[in-house]
């Protein structure tokens, strides 16, 4: 794997509502994405589209180059909240908008970068809302990036 | 248009079942690089409460694109698919996605619009078990670009 490494976590860390404030911020992670990973991403979700695989088809219909799936992009990103909350299963809502391609060339592939910010915190419910960065060759690769976490 | 808007408001029949494997999780948290062990050690998960290994947030749109297929391979829908790209995504959780579960997707068409030249269309995959308890709400919005 290319993510950035993480310490595994046990049961008991997941994130309280108490040491969480608005305006913190998450990562940065950078995530570097290269033809072998799009193929195994095609492979676990079962999306074969061949513009995340197949440069000559990518090109014929109009792309610049091979790009990576949205939703690739869109679980790679996440992790990022999950890794922070200690409980991928604490992500109730998740959401976003597909902005700009991820152009994964031949030679460098591709390095997403991943950043988040906490935009509200409710104690009552103890959740969350994260709203996450995502950027790949200078551009925002994501928009409206909205996770609501159930904190402890 | 390059797509029939009378199919707005339209709902399809629930999907067969599809069966969330513990294999099919882990090769899925492998490819988005998702590592808590949550997805992988199923004495772990039960310590956190869960039945059993739980699928990363966006392991949904597995079942929901199979549901979205019934409409985008559908002749009179209209949809070109090599000109499909996907402009939005949501999920809504009820309870994470878990080994064992035999999930239902029901696929409704919500919207269906023109802008710019392009068709828009947003669908809504509401997943259940079979028994009836509701999982996750998967909402995909897809732009298919209009002819040169």
């Amino acid at each position: 794997m290319d993510t950035a490494p993480t310490t595994p976590r046990e049961a008991t860390d997941v994130l309280r509502a108490e040491a969480v404030s608005v305006g913190e911020t998450l990562g940065p992670v950078t995530i570097h994405i290269d033809r072998a990973r799009l193929v195994q991403y095609a492979g676990a979700s079962l999306d074969h589209n061949r513009i995340h695989w197949d440069e000559r088809f990518a090109k014929g219909v109009g792309l610049p180059d091979v790009i990576a799936h949205g939703m690739f992009t869109m679980g790679a990103a996440v992790t990022v909240v999950t890794d922070w909350a200690g409980d991928a299963g604490r992500v109730l809502d998740y959401g976003v908008r597909f902005t700009k391609p991820v152009v994964v060339s031949y030679d460098e592939g591709a390095d997403l970068e991943v950043s988040g910010v906490v935009k509200t915190l409710d104690a009552d419910t103890r959740r969350a809302t994260v709203e996450l960065t995502a950027m790949a060759a200078g551009q925002k690769v994501l928009g409206r990036a909205l996770a609501v976490v159930q904190l402890d | 248009m390059p797509v029939n808007s009378e199919f707005q408001g339209r709902s399809y029949p629930p999907t067969a079942p599809y069966g969330v494997s513990a294999a099919k999780i882990r090769e899925f948290a492998e490819a988005v690089g998702a590592t808590d062990p949550v997805h992988v050690d199923a004495d772990l998960a039960r310590s956190r409460g869960y039945s059993d290994v739980i699928a990363p947030p966006t392991f949904a749109v597995l079942i929901a694109q199979q549901c979205d297929a019934q409409l985008v391979a559908d002749p009179e829908a209209g949809i070109d698919y090599s000109r499909v790209v996907h402009g939005e995504q949501k999920f809504a959780h009820h309870r994470p996605l878990t080994a064992g579960d035999a999930v239902v997707g029901t696929l409704h068409v919500d919207t269906v619009r023109e802008a710019g030249g392009h068709a828009m269309v947003t669908t809504r995959t509401e997943l259940a078990t079979v028994d009836g308890e509701p999982l996750c709400t998967a909402m995909s919005t897809i732009v298919i670009r209009g002819g040169e």
